[in-house]
């Protein structure tokens, strides 16, 4: 697997900008549609923000996120924190039937990770979370 | 992100351009928030400039809603396409919030 980019940053919300440019650049340059560069950036910026708000809690840390490539096939955007394990694939999808009264947010970020990218996966790895966010660059 | 209003008859018609993030969706929030504690109790939110939106945004508009309905108010949205369309459909906000394909459309089903 090719690294086309990584950065490494305090695990803040002052930084997401930063963050979510380099991913939209690295997605661009894999010759992805503007409409699918769209949804990278909003996957990714649901990963991170998550991450600036549970993974360190009232510590600092740091997040580092990388540009994959996978033999011409698959674009990788890994996100890596050394924060609290958290696997976001086990948050409960939220129930979204019910009205304006009842309806929680939360869950809704990690569900759209899941059905905007064309696969997720997490693992804990030696005291860190690492979320890989892949998307097919061949239908 | 870019927010403007304009009054047609009694309801505030809100246009939002660019980015609603986890950065901006504040004060997205805050700009609605104003709007109602000045009496503001029926709007129609423009989405047709509007790029992008993640689940920050939806919770500025989701926190809106509720404090309208406290206030007997109501919130519509129109010209909703692209990215903005799919992450409300994939949230099941369509459900939930009138949606119209004009302001004009919106209005006349006040």
């Amino acid at each position: 697997m090719e690294v086309l980019s990584t950065i490494k940053v305090p695990a803040k919300l002052e930084h997401l900008h930063a963050l979510i440019d380099r991913v939209s650049n690295c997605a661009k340059e894999q010759g992805l549609s503007e409409k699918r560069v769209n949804e990278i950036e909003i996957a990714a910026e649901e990963a991170l923000v998550n991450i600036f708000h549970y993974a360190y809690r009232e510590q600092e840390g740091d997040v580092e996120v990388s540009c994959k490539a996978e033999r011409g096939m698959r674009f990788i955007i890994e996100i890596v924190d050394r924060g609290m394990p958290f696997d976001p694939l086990a948050v409960p999808e939220p129930d979204t039937t019910l009205d304006v009264a009842e309806r929680q947010i939360g869950g809704i970020g990690v569900l759209l990770i899941k059905k905007l990218m064309d696969d997720v996966t997490y693992k804990r790895d030696r005291n860190q979370n690492i979320l890989r966010l892949v998307v097919n660059l061949k239908a | 992100m870019e927010i403007t209003s304009r009054q047609e008859k009694n309801t505030t018609v809100v246009t939002v351009q660019g980015r609603i993030d986890a950065v901006t969706a504040p004060e997205f929030e805050n700009y609605l928030s104003d709007l109602i504690s000045k009496g503001g109790r029926s709007f129609i939110v423009n989405l047709s400039a509007l790029e992008y939106i993640s689940s920050a945004g939806l919770r500025s508009i989701l926190a809106t809603a509720k404090k309208l309905k406290a206030e007997q108010g109501d919130i519509r949205f129109s010209g909703l396409q692209g990215p903005v369309e799919e992450v409300f459909k994939i949230s099941g906000f369509y459900s939930i919030f009138k949606i119209f394909d004009s302001d004009a459309s919106a209005l006349n089903n006040a």
